[in-house]
């Protein structure tokens, strides 16, 4: 019914005149009759209001829950108003990849801004504007790390395991051989690492807070990594970095992660963006759009894609990725979200999370048959807890007062508190996994 | 304008988040970073004000005209943003029970039936998060087919002279080594050349149809014939989409595969570049192959599975997901009527346009086109010295968003026009009288041109200088620059 179209059925026919055309069939003469679509499946158009009613009639059968303890790659924070008023403008909305410099310094500028806060961040040299997610980051900067001689990668089986997946997934179709390193307590044994090196790793991908919450000893991988002639690549949750050690910091080459929790609604998996920022050397291999400040014939400051001799429509085949569009305005998303944020801010709201988070763990330790996985081992805001009944009907109970549990992962549970688990949430948490585990 | 660290004064901050209500967790020292990051310390006013700054200089669809070929720029329907911003979808964590996010699969599900509807496919995953990704994934599904039936030999994928620099990208990704075959003099593709291309090592084809010249090749039929005929597979890029859906269908053109921008054809927004979704659909022989998980329809209730010889995962989750919403929102409203309609409005946009403009400026090929068409601009850069860049640049001048500019590669000084159908007559006659105002102004003062834009927030930039010096980060250090 809605088109969109605002040329009147007059205008329309006065346009086929001017062209000495009849109807708007004889377009399409050069299309074949035999492919020319006879009857579309599709049902008849709607109005706005009745396609309004029924969209959110699809939203209303989702279970949107009052507590959410479960992270495992999508993080429930709070987002301050301001990024969404900021982000929703139409201008940054409806804008496109911003090949014309001289009308389009916003989204420049913005992206600018962005690299610059993801390096302060992650203590890296140079950002890219951003790629699809924080698993793409992950498996675009394995291949950056690929040289004639060294062609293997080795992966922590301690990482998020669709991270796993999608880095297979790239290297499979470039003949890269992956080893997904055995996991002990919850982390990767820097013994087992240095075992698996060689002179034909090209890279050791290694993810910290890791998919069960706990934090790796990446000074001795980074250390074995780098003995061995190796890069390593760290992937790290953003907000964790407002407290802990940087990529940089440990040494590592690329960082990388999912950057979702910056700002970002859960969406049922997306739109998220993947941060990537890696040590100078490797700037011309980093692949996407990248920024570069620079001056006009005025000598007035301006800023520009740059760096373009890396990339697709001129390299074509040769490129360093074939990403065009990437995640541009989740990544405007994430900078307005620092920005509100502060230092302050973000540092708040990675103590928050891992205070409820070991709030949550010593509770849930109290409880018999929850006892924490990992041992010994530092963790962020995510841990492993047994299960003593099955995983999934305790969080079907739970579900039913309102509150998504942790994921069922290994038998047991992986729980995650942000700043938006506050104690009462947890505790009424507790009392409710009392409560059906005695039944 | 001022960076956001310009802006910054110590001390400055929001009362965002409350003091923690739990003892803090204590990490060891060496597990903490040396020093805070510096990020802004803004007041909101600031921040606000700053944005709106940056917004003031942002040409988006919204502001004015953006009729820049192949990305298809057109309106975004505000209720798209609307449906997108519910709390229903936005508050759903994706690894949910499947029971408590029916309504999601339900989008998935629907918007998935009636792509495939369009395009003739049987099977579809929206995990790809943008056009290139779509390719790439669509490459994995021939490579896996052919894989699937021991023909190793197959190593070789043929894309057209013409094509986006994506398809070739996407080929080396995916393992393949690529063949560029020849256009024709028409524009399409050089059959001959096509049959010595095709062996026992094509994996297959990859095309985009209309093509980057805004023709649809009247050969389609007998290229996607030769192309099975030596056993490869004909893949789809859909970029061009909007010019041919609900007219023809990729599935009846003989393609095996395609790939679908839903922020270009199906009006999501482009964000500044992203988050856009490149969604892969494949025909049924191929469906076993497409990525993990699958969205599936029993009873009456919505689940995931995995297909049994599956690729893998190219993302995490299940992609752009609200950007799934804003097409299925788009494509329920225009319906079985508004889907053609779109499209056959397109095409007579980007012709009406192009009659406005042939008879001064040069047209690329001297036929009707498809939803966009390129000019050359070869003899007036001759003639005058005025360049493509130079018309391009002075456009900006007129508050519109040049065409896209040197490309399709084969076409010399090419201008690539899409004008899209959102845009009412009189938009397309004030920008052909802009054009044709440009055109005059090369014959009298070509200097002016090779200095537009002149109305812009800044003139050109220095590449040369940003690519030669990289700057890529705001130096703390040297606050004074300018």
């Amino acid at each position: 019914m809605g088109n969109y179209i605002p040329a009147t059925a007059e205008e329309r026919q006065a346009m086929l005149a001017t062209l000495g055309l009849r109807s708007v069939d004889e377009l399409f003469a050069s299309v074949p009759a035999e492919v020319r679509v006879r009857s579309l499946n599709l049902p008849d158009g709607l109005s706005e209001m009745e396609v309004s009613r029924k969209i959110g009639d699809l939203a209303a059968k989702n279970i949107r829950f009052r507590s959410v303890f479960r992270g495992a790659g999508a993080y429930r924070h709070y987002i301050p108003a301001v990024v969404k008023t900021v982000t929703s403008r139409e201008e940054f909305v409806t804008a496109y990849t911003p090949y014309q410099a001289e009308i389009s310094q916003g989204v420049l500028q913005s992206i600018f801004e962005y690299q610059t806060q993801i390096c302060e961040l992650t203590g890296m040299d140079v950002s890219n504007a951003s790629v699809y997610d924080g698993a793409v980051a992950a498996a675009e900067a394995a291949l950056m790390c690929l040289e004639r001689r060294r062609h293997g990668v080795l992966v922590a089986g301690s990482a998020d395991p669709q991270t796993i997946a999608v880095i297979q997934t790239y290297c499979e179709s470039r003949s890269v051989p992956v080893t997904v390193l055995p996991t002990k307590n919850g982390a990767v044994d820097p013994a087992d690492l240095t075992a698996a090196l060689s002179d034909e790793t090209a890279c050791v991908y290694v993810q910290s807070p890791n998919y069960y919450g706990v934090l790796e000893d990446m000074d001795a991988l980074t250390a074995a990594a780098h003995e061995a002639g190796a890069r390593m690549v760290m992937s790290a949750n953003p907000i964790s970095l407002g407290l802990l050690k940087t990529p940089g910091e440990y040494g590592a080459d690329i960082a990388v992660g999912e950057g979702q929790p910056l700002g970002l609604p859960l969406s049922f998996g997306g739109p998220y963006l993947g941060f990537m920022a890696c040590k100078k050397e490797l700037m011309r291999r980093l692949p996407g759009r990248i920024v570069g400040q620079t001056e006009d014939h005025e000598g007035r400051r301006c800023f520009v894609l740059t760096l373009q001799a890396r990339e697709q429509h001129i390299r074509r085949e040769k490129a360093s990725s074939n990403i065009c569009s990437n995640e541009a305005l989740c990544a405007m998303t994430a900078s307005v979200y620092l920005a509100a944020m502060g230092p302050q801010g973000l540092r708040r709201a990675a103590e928050n999370s891992a205070a409820h988070a070991h709030y949550l763990a010593a509770e849930l330790a109290k409880i018999p048959g929850f006892a924490l996985r990992h041992q010994g081992r530092e963790f962020f805001h995510e841990f492993l807890t047994d299960c003593p009944m099955d995983p999934e009907r305790l969080c079907a109970a739970l579900a039913e007062r309102g509150i998504l549990g942790g994921l069922p992962v290994e038998g047991g549970l992986l729980w995650c508190c942000t700043e938006l688990c506050g104690k009462k949430d947890m505790d009424e948490l507790i009392t409710a996994i009392r409560e059906v585990c005695a039944q | 304008m001022k960076l956001l660290f310009e802006r910054s004064r110590p001390g400055r901050r929001e009362c965002l988040l409350p003091p923690c209500d739990v003892p803090a967790a204590a990490f060891s020292s060496s597990a903490l970073r040396a020093s805070a990051p510096r990020l802004p310390e803004i007041s909101e006013i600031d921040l606000g004000r700053h944005y709106t700054e940056l917004a003031s200089q942002t040409h988006g669809v919204n502001k004015g005209f953006y009729p820049l070929g192949s990305c298809t720029m057109k309106y975004n329907p505000r209720i798209n943003e609307e449906m997108a911003a519910l709390p229903g979808f936005t508050d759903i964590h994706p690894l949910q029970p499947v029971e408590t996010a029916q309504g999601c699969l339900e989008v998935l599900y629907e918007a998935e039936r009636l792509l495939c509807e369009i395009t003739g496919m049987d099977g579809m995953t929206f995990q790809p998060a943008a056009g290139a990704h779509g390719e790439y994934t669509g490459l994995l599904l021939i490579r896996r087919y052919h894989q699937s039936r021991n023909d190793a030999a197959r190593t070789k994928i043929i894309v057209p002279d013409s094509a986006h620099g994506t398809n070739p990208a996407s080929a080396s990704m995916a393992g393949f080594t690529v063949v560029s075959v020849p256009s024709n003099a028409d524009g399409g593709v050089d059959i001959e050349a096509l049959r010595k291309a095709v062996g026992p090592d094509a994996a297959g084809l990859m095309l985009t149809n209309p093509n980057t010249l805004g023709l649809f090749d009247p050969n389609i039929l007998e290229i996607t014939r030769i192309v099975h005929e030596a056993g490869g597979l004909c893949y789809y890029d859909g970029a061009n989409l909007n010019a041919v859906m609900g007219q023809a269908r990729p599935g009846d053109m003989g393609f095996d595969c395609v790939h679908l921008n839903l922020h270009k054809t199906f009006s999501t927004p482009h964000g500044g570049g992203g988050p856009g979704s490149g969604p892969a659909g494949c025909k049924a022989f191929l469906e076993p192959f497409l990525p993990s998980p699958r969205v599936r329809k029993e009873n009456g209730r919505y689940s995931l599975y995995d297909p049994e010889r599956s690729l893998g995962r190219v993302r995490s989750f299940y992609g752009n997901f609200l950007v799934v919403v804003r097409a299925l929102t788009y494509i329920l409203t225009l319906g079985r009527e508004g889907i053609p309609e779109a499209s056959a409005m397109a095409v007579l946009n980007a012709n009406y346009l192009m009659k406005k403009l042939a008879g001064h400026y040069d047209m690329a090929y001297d036929a009707l086109c498809m939803h966009e068409f390129v000019m050359t601009l070869e003899k007036l850069k001759n003639e005058t010295g005025v360049s493509a860049m130079d018309v391009a640049k002075s456009l900006l001048d007129y508050g519109i968003h040049p065409p896209t500019m040197y490309f399709p590669l084969i076409v010399h000084e090419a201008l690539m026009v899409e004008p899209t159908e959102t845009e009412s007559p009189e938009t397309l006659d004030a920008a052909a009288d802009a054009f044709l105002a440009i055109l005059e102004k090369a014959k009298t003062d070509a200097a002016y041109l090779h200095g537009a834009p002149h109305r812009c927030p800044i003139g050109r930039p220095d590449e040369v200088r940003a690519a030669r010096v990289p700057v890529l980060r705001w130096n703390f250090d040297s606050e004074n620059d300018k």
